[in-house]
């Protein structure tokens, strides 16, 4: 059979670094979204190591999981497997970037209407939100770093939005803008 | 306007999407009489005051039932379907 070659959505357009920010690749090695059936909550969070909560992102055997719904998790890492629970892989299905630098934050408020101050997203947390029209998850790895997880159809338009964010910050910076 | 979800908390209202009266919970029974049928299609309270709405949040795909009030925007509390049904 051909072996083909996977590529990444992002191929040859990251990383992007705008004044104090750079857009880098962030794909895990797979993604799997996991739902528990009803009345199986703690049994899935005992095959899995761990269930996020609303929110939340937890460490599972697995990687990492995301609250991406009501009883529903993304787990970024290997390729998971769970009775009790619908599980489905989404690795080819949604791209994780992240974006980093002092103004992170500055460029997120640009295009998600998502509370960004620390008592509303700390590190660590999780939110689905929109960027720009497009329904995304944003998780807040740390003070300064964010991961952003969008379905991978729409790359092109994730890459447009926040480089078009970059620049303008970049140069409100450069005006001596706040 | 923020709204808030029952699963994800305090969210703008850009995340949301109106679908109307939460009336579409309480469904008659399909063999129910044409007249309560007609009545659900097409009629509509329009109270001056506390209502019970049906919102959509885009990002975590749920919906909810907002009770606002129409004399003054204020939503007194949003509850999740499973809520509203009980």
């Amino acid at each position: 059979m051909a072996e083909l070659i996977a590529s990444l959505a992002t191929e040859g357009r990251l990383p992007l670094e705008i004044g104090t920010v750079v857009l880098e690749d962030a794909q895990p090695e797979a993604i799997t979204w996991v739902a528990y059936l009803d009345r199986k909550k703690s049994a899935v969070t005992r095959a899995l190591g761990g269930f996020p909560g609303p929110g939340a992102v937890v460490d599972v055997k697995a990687g990492r999981a995301l609250s991406v719904g009501a009883g529903q998790a993304m787990i970024l890492g290997a390729p998971v497997a769970c009775d009790g629970a619908a599980v489905v892989d989404q690795s080819d299905a949604w791209i994780v970037v992240a974006l980093d630098g002092a103004d992170v934050r500055d460029v997120l408020a640009r295009l998600t209407p998502l509370d960004l101050r620390d008592e509303a997203l700390p590190e660590g947390r999780t939110a689905r939100t929109l960027i720009g029209h497009m329904t995304a998850s944003v998780t807040r790895v740390s003070a300064y770093r964010y991961e952003l997880m969008v379905f991978r159809s729409m790359t092109a338009t994730l890459l447009h939005e926040v480089e078009r964010a970059m620049t303008h910050v970049a140069a409100r910076r450069r005006l001596g803008a706040e | 306007m923020r709204l808030t979800c029952p699963h994800c908390g305090d969210r703008d209202l850009r995340e949301f999407t109106y679908k109307g009266d939460a009336l579409a919970l309480s469904r008659p029974d399909p063999a129910a009489d044409s007249k309560i049928w007609d009545d659900y299609l097409h009629n509509r309270d329009n109270p001056a005051g506390v209502t019970r709405e049906l919102w959509y949040h885009a990002p975590c795909g749920g919906w909810m039932v907002a009770e606002r009030d129409t004399t003054n925007h204020v939503t007194t509390r949003t509850l999740t379907l499973a809520e509203a049904r009980s």
